[in-house]
């Protein structure tokens, strides 16, 4: 074999900017699982000891609002969580609805309609309540977390941090990845009751099924693994969130128009990685491991 | 003593420091000049590790930065405090908060002392009695002031100025040109400053450093500098713009 085509294959115009876009994509990938690995140990370097005997004791209650660390925690837990409640109401109690009002038009017709209950409460518990929740928070949060993080860093707060003697990982990252992988998961089952009370008002108001049988029809079918796997992949879409939101702003450069990118790159990214991962799971869930 | 020995630095395959070198010794103000875009801001940088030199070393106390790791690097730069150009006080929290960032995170300190080291830096910056505004609420240069009393709450030994008066008024300028010089002179701290304002430069330097395409290309006095036979330094003092001068960037014949 002559070698000489390969050769020029390789050093070539055609196989370059693929090398190019690969090695950026890996190296994207490897801050990101950078990123997710220092904050992670920041999480881990909490002061849980004191927060654990401080919570077994009520008479020391009054620390915790001088506590910086655990007020930084709980301020983002606010801001995630708390903050959200009204959105996410809103798109979980329409879902619902939505999904009973469609299911009824085509289940009428086979005279199904007892099955509309299982039907909404088993889709949002597996798959809508997770995914619209997580895309509505990335959109919410991730995109402020992005831009309040990106501005910090073209206006040289970040580097302040550090000249203070503050790793801005552990003081910025590391609250908002841990607020996010807890509160996500219980915006998740706050959605799953909204949606499914959304699916009740239209099953027993619009379509006059027994209040009654609209609720067992909802809770029969639902298994606890429905529930927790929903629950299990949301706190990954939390991760998912918080990590991409961190990684975009402190990457950010040049000034309000890099905040600006970076925080569309930061929803975009969390969108496709949300939805990629959704999938990923349903598969290992539901086809992969056994029932 | 705080040694910069040929730091080379490029970005995106352009060279900004190019074997520069520069030695700063305890309790004098050096201030490095040099045109917008030369480098002088990413030298600044390197003595404070927020960036690392491609080659060359820079050494406090004839300690490598290189060499240190991150929690040892962590210590070290409570040694130093640094005035940013926007001053990059954080907007979440209040002046006082910022005043007392460090302090609160690393200074074994009862609150009631800290209340009053952050007053105590506020009065030596004229802002007494400010602790609880915003930094949105304040104007350029009271951030300024802020941001120089969050330096020196630790009680650096050195404080790095970058741009001290750029972007304020010429009063105002003059005021934070006092306070560097009174910093200097009262608490003794050595102070590495940034700028392209002669008048600042002129009033607050012991020694002055230019830096011209990469490399420090003139270090002296204020007289020295004033008085220099080299052209490049000569325009640069006087505000004379001669650009095949500044394109050869060197001496002529």
């Amino acid at each position: 074999m002559p070698s000489a085509p390969a050769e020029s294959l390789f050093s070539g115009r055609m196989l370059r900017p693929i090398g190019e876009r690969s090695l950026s994509f890996f190296s994207y990938l490897g801050g990101v699982a950078l990123l997710f690995w220092k904050s992670s140990v920041g999480i881990a370097a909490m002061p849980w000891g004191v927060w654990l005997t401080r919570l077994v004791a009520p008479w020391r209650w009054r620390e915790w609002s001088a506590d910086r660390k655990w007020v930084l925690l709980l301020d983002q837990m606010q801001k995630v969580g708390v903050a959200s409640f009204p959105l996410v109401f809103l798109v979980a109690f329409f879902t619902g609805m939505v999904l009973a009002l469609q299911s009824a038009y085509q289940l009428q017709k086979i005279q199904a309609e007892s099955f509309i209950g299982s039907l909404v409460a088993l889709s949002m518990t597996r798959e809508l309540g997770p995914v619209l929740t997580a895309l509505v928070v990335a959109g919410r949060v991730g995109a402020a977390i992005t831009a309040e993080v990106g501005t910090m860093r073209v206006t040289e707060q970040v580097d302040a941090l550090e000249t203070l003697g503050t790793d801005p990982i552990r003081y910025l990252a590391s609250p908002r990845l841990l607020a996010l992988t807890v509160m996500l998961p219980l915006l998740v089952v706050y959605a799953d009751l909204v949606g499914i009370f959304g699916g009740y008002i239209v099953g027993v108001y619009k379509l006059g099924i027994g209040s009654t049988m609209y609720m067992n029809s909802t809770w029969d079918p639902l298994t606890m693994k429905d529930v927790m796997t929903g629950l299990f992949k949301t706190a990954v879409f939390g991760m998912i969130i918080a990590n991409i939101a961190c990684h975009e702003g402190f990457e950010t450069r040049g000034g309000a128009e890099g905040v600006g990118r970076s925080t569309t790159l930061s929803v975009v990214i969390s969108f496709i990685l949300i939805i990629t991962a959704d999938c990923f799971f349903t598969a290992l869930f539901y086809f992969v491991l056994p029932r | 003593m705080i040694e910069l020995i040929n730091l080379r630095k490029r970005f995106n395959g352009k060279p900004v420091l190019d074997q520069a070198s520069l030695t700063i010794r305890d309790g004098e103000t050096m201030v490095i000049i040099g045109r917008s875009g030369e480098g002088k801001t990413v030298l600044l940088r390197h003595i404070i590790g927020l960036i690392r030199p491609d080659a060359g070393q820079v050494l406090v106390d004839g300690q490598d930065l290189a060499a240190l790791d991150k929690k040892q690097l962590a210590e070290l730069r409570l040694k130093f405090g640094m005035l940013f150009q926007g001053a990059a006080l954080f907007d979440s929290l209040t002046v006082e908060e910022n005043v007392a960032f460090a302090l609160l995170e690393h200074a074994r300190m009862t609150p009631a002392q800290i209340d009053a080291r952050v007053a105590e830096c506020l009065r030596m910056v004229g802002l007494a009695g400010s602790q609880k505004m915003k930094p949105a609420e304040l104007s350029g240069g009271m951030r300024k002031r802020v941001g120089l009393a969050r330096a020196i709450a630790m009680k650096p030994k050195t404080v790095l100025y970058d741009e001290p008066t750029t972007g304020i008024d010429p009063v105002m300028a003059d005021v934070i040109n006092d306070l560097i010089v009174k910093l200097s002179e009262q608490l003794g701290v050595t102070g590495i400053a940034v700028t392209h304002d002669m008048v600042s430069a002129y009033k607050i330097a012991d020694r002055i450093a230019m830096l011209h395409e990469g490399k420090i290309i003139e270090v002296g006095t204020p007289d020295q500098i004033r008085n220099s036979s080299n052209p490049l330094v000569r325009n640069f003092v006087e505000g004379r713009a001669d650009e095949a001068l500044l394109r050869k960037g060197g001496h002529p014949g």
